[in-house]
């Protein structure tokens, strides 16, 4: 039916004073938006097909390419956006779910982006990182009840299980299978040079990957997809996945079109079956039984390792964690509603969950509120976009941060939010193996640790701006921020003052 | 606006005298001191602590106390009778001076706790004077406890430190220690309690700088049961070494490592053991670390401790004359008062120096 008909968003721009058919954005693209006609010798292309992630664009040799977004409209409407219509075109065609990639890109506000630093000014003296030490380590887990000593007086250590890291940032977890084994191999050599550690997500750990064990976490979640005893200790700290901000409240599902070689074997089901994570652990249905699979992982692993539970920022955000930091987690992560995903319900990703700053806000407040703090340490991702985030973060109460779509931004992804497809044309969405060579883990992971050690230089400036010297000091120091354009209540929520005041 | 109203952010002069030998000398001194760093101060802060100073009353809590009024006097009088036995009470000896102005009612009590309330409160008795030193401050509108320990007292007001030594008569009392301050505040206080020393129980720290990691401290402390009601760095720096000290036992050594620990890299170049433990404390306490330019002296129940921010930011100075040590932020104060020396010497930024009484002192 015609009315089907849905008007591409972008338009292949091709400048044929340029254009030196030389074919290369056709070898590029996998969804096949240019065409060589030979005929007439001359690249044509098929917007509706384009996806707008850069790649042709990008290795253009005459740079003859751009894409623009098309000026293509239905008749103005405040109510009734293109969006809206079109999304009723596809669901009335296909009676299905609308599914998305990454992270809430509707026009939410930004809480991050609503508050200021501060920085120190004659009273007290900003410090020059690059005359004094500035430093950054983060130890993350339980703290110690009780101070003991020895008979000779010296105190034993009896710090629970803990992380140490060189920075406040780790690499949020992506599975194996939701991105590719190149994907996957640039984070754990970039966590392992950076000093930092990454996730495996739901995916099992492949076996070329285990030489990483310390700098990685290795994730338990709803479908217990690749879980066994060597799994569980050969990383550094286990995930419990509760939830994920793209999707508080549903599972996961792998399609059975991508379980096919090592991603079969490593998550340890059949080549060609769907990999369905449940919405809830089957055998957690409360709070006490979280605690059980807590005491099982920490058994399994002769108690030798933090556990970290991961929740979606939800409305009850606050509640659940104060439970969470009460059932022997060492670790809480809170991931916020803006996290990303490589495939989700789109009515789910764009709707449900909060803001993570909120929650974060909250979290940390009533876990100071009752005196269980330092039960825990606290992650938060979903999304943090650069050093200013982090900072922000740590100040209103965060140990860590948690980061996935910046990962990958640095290993090439333009977030054309197209990962569903599978046909990332950057390498890393997708099992394709002429894809996936495209990224190269000896230049990816560099980059990575680039971006890493770029950003842990403008923390520590900024740091040194509030005669701040080490990170600790930083934590939950909300002092140091202010917050433009908020309402009283954003404001008693964030327990933040507004600039001027 | 009051103390505690707005963040109030200060630069200091401090000076500290004491003997080791728990020998009591005057008052007269740490105002010869002080004032000689005059312009280190402006006027809107000054005072002092006294150690050994109330021997008849020692086992007693000496509560010096701030009134708004008779009124606020009156309720807090009712809540003291109703939790202490009150041994003696009187208003606090003061000399009116041009320079002292606009002074509350001061009064002083020495108590101890009833029994039976200690008992029914199943706290250990420190613990439930603090308790109850933060119920009136909290609770009982213009009442302020500025002291609460034993044999010991802080005087303190608004204006320069020697004017404020003059008008409570301190010349007249004799201690083993007193330690002085001199504040100079950004903004206009208007009330006295802001003013240093802060006290709790026998702890009492005098502070020059400003720390910045101020609300880092302060939002864990106030997680441990303690109230930031005057929003000065003095005041969470003092709830800070209580807590380390009394409520967690660590040694004032291992608190001066958390306060103002090694980096990391000095860390690291320890032998094991040493290096496990300053690990450990850095772990444990990363809230406590106090960041930001400060100099501190703590005194508490037989001694005295100076410490320095981790980068040395502030001044601190230290001379010692045979039992006697003294502590300042400029070696002219010290020389004032002890024009001759064994030592002089400027302890390194995090480096404590902790002077105790001789063995059996006191």
């Amino acid at each position: 039916m015609v009315v089907n008909y849905i008007y591409p968003e972008y338009e292949i721009v091709r400048n044929y004073d340029r254009c030196i058919n030389c074919r290369v954005c056709e070898r590029q693209c996998a969804n096949e938006a240019h065409i060589y006609l030979s005929d007439e010798d001359q690249m044509v292309s098929d917007d509706s097909k384009c996806v707008n992630c850069h790649r042709c664009v990008a290795l253009c040799p005459a740079r003859a390419l751009k894409i623009v977004k098309s000026g293509h409209t239905f008749r103005e409407n405040e109510n009734w956006s293109g969006k809206s219509i079109n999304e009723i075109y596809k669901q009335a065609e296909s009676g299905g779910v609308l599914l998305s990639s990454m992270g809430n890109p509707e026009d939410y506000p930004v809480y991050f982006d609503k508050i200021l630093l501060n920085a120190s000014q004659v009273t007290n003296p900003p410090i020059d990182p690059l005359r004094e030490p500035m430093e950054t380590r983060v130890y993350l887990g339980a703290k110690p009840k009780k101070i003991e000593r020895d008979e000779t007086g010296q105190i034993k250590n009896n710090l629970p299980p803990h992380i140490t890291l060189s920075m406040p940032v780790m690499l949020s977890a992506m599975s194996y299978g939701s991105i590719s084994y190149n994907a996957h191999e640039c984070l754990a050599r970039a966590a392992a040079e950076a000093g930092i550690l990454y996730n495996t997500g739901e995916g099992g750990l492949h076996e070329g990957l285990y030489k990483y064990g310390k700098n990685t976490i290795v994730q338990v979640a709803s479908g217990r997809f690749g879980v066994h005893k060597k799994y569980l200790n050969s990383g550094a700290a286990i995930e419990i996945k509760m939830g994920q901000g793209a999707k508080p409240g549903i599972g996961g599902h792998l399609p059975g079109t991508k379980i096919v070689g090592d991603i079969s074997k490593t998550r340890m089901i059949p080549e060609g079956s769907d990999a369905i994570s449940p919405a809830p652990h089957h055998d957690i249905y409360s709070i006490e039984d979280l605690r059980q699979l807590v005491f099982s992982l920490k058994e399994a692993t002769a108690y030798t390792k933090p556990v970290i539970v991961k929740i979606a920022a939800v409305h009850n955000v606050a509640a659940i964690a104060s439970g969470i930091a009460r059932s022997g987690a060492d670790i809480i992560a809170i991931d916020g509603f803006r996290g990303g995903t490589g495939a989700a319900p789109t009515r789910i990703r764009d709707h449900v969950g909060i803001p993570i700053e909120l929650a974060l806000a909250s979290v940390d407040k009533r876990l100071r509120d009752e005196g269980i703090r330092d039960n825990v340490s606290i992650v938060v991702g979903g999304s943090i976009r650069s050093s200013a985030d982090v900072i922000k973060a740590i100040a209103l109460g965060a140990d860590c941060v948690y980061i996935g779509t910046a990962a990958l931004i640095a290993l090439g992804c333009h977030l054309c939010r197209s990962c569903q497809t599978g046909k990332c044309n950057w390498g890393i969405a997708t099992q394709r193996e002429d894809l996936m060579k495209r990224l190269n883990p000896d230049i990816g992971f560099k980059r990575l640790v680039n971006l890493l050690n770029a950003w842990k230089h403008e923390i520590k400036e900024m740091m040194g701006g509030m005669g701040i010297i080490s990170i600790e000091s930083l934590k939950g120091n909300r002092l140091m921020l202010r917050g433009v354009g908020l309402n009283e209540k954003d404001l008693e929520i964030l327990d933040i003052k507004h600039a001027g005041e | 606006m009051r103390e505690g109203m707005f963040r109030n952010l200060s630069g200091c002069a401090m000076s500290g005298i004491f003997s080791k030998s728990g020998k009591r000398f005057s008052g007269k001194y740490i105002i010869d001191s002080i004032s000689v760093m005059h312009e280190r101060s402006n006027g809107l802060g000054g005072g002092f602590s006294a150690y050994g100073i109330y021997p008849e009353y020692k086992d007693y809590y000496a509560f010096h106390i701030f009134y708004d009024d008779k009124f606020a006097k009156k309720n807090c009088e009712k809540f003291l009778e109703e939790h202490f036995d009150i041994i003696n009470l009187s208003k606090i000896p003061t000399c009116k001076t041009p320079e002292i102005t606009d002074e509350p009612l001061i009064w002083r009590y020495f108590v101890t706790p009833l029994p039976a309330k200690l008992a029914d409160s199943q706290l250990d008795e420190r613990e439930f004077v603090v308790k109850c030193v933060f119920r009136i401050n909290t609770s009982i509108d213009g009442a302020y406890v500025f002291s609460s320990g034993k044999n010991m007292g802080i005087f303190k007001a608004v204006g320069f430190p020697e004017d404020v030594g003059r008008f409570y008569r301190l010349d007249e009392y004799e201690g083993y220690c007193f330690t002085a301050h001199g504040r100079y505040p950004t903004n206009t206080p208007g009330w006295w309690g802001g003013a240093h020393p802060f006290g709790l129980l026998d702890y009492s720290v005098v502070h020059n700088g400003e720390i910045s990691s101020y609300d880092a401290n302060r939002r864990s402390i106030e997680m441990y049961g303690y109230k930031c009601t005057l929003k000065t760095d003095t005041e969470v720096i003092t709830y800070i070494i209580d807590y380390l000290h009394r409520k967690r036992g660590l040694t004032l050594e291992e608190i001066c490592s958390v306060v103002a620990a090694p980096f990391w890299s000095t860390i690291e170049s320890k032998p094991s053991e040493e290096r496990k433990r300053f690990e450990y404390l850095r772990c444990v306490f990363d809230s406590q670390l106090i960041n930001g330019p400060f100099s501190i002296i703590v005194g508490f129940e037989g001694g005295i401790m100076a410490l320095n921010d981790r980068l040395k930011l502030r001044s601190l100075v230290i001379g010692e004359k045979d039992d006697m040590v003294y502590v300042a932020s400029e070696e002219a104060a010290i020389r004032v008062v002890q024009h001759e020396l064994d030592k002089v010497w400027s302890p390194s930024g995090g480096e404590g120096v902790i002077i105790t009484l001789q063995k059996g002192q006191i």
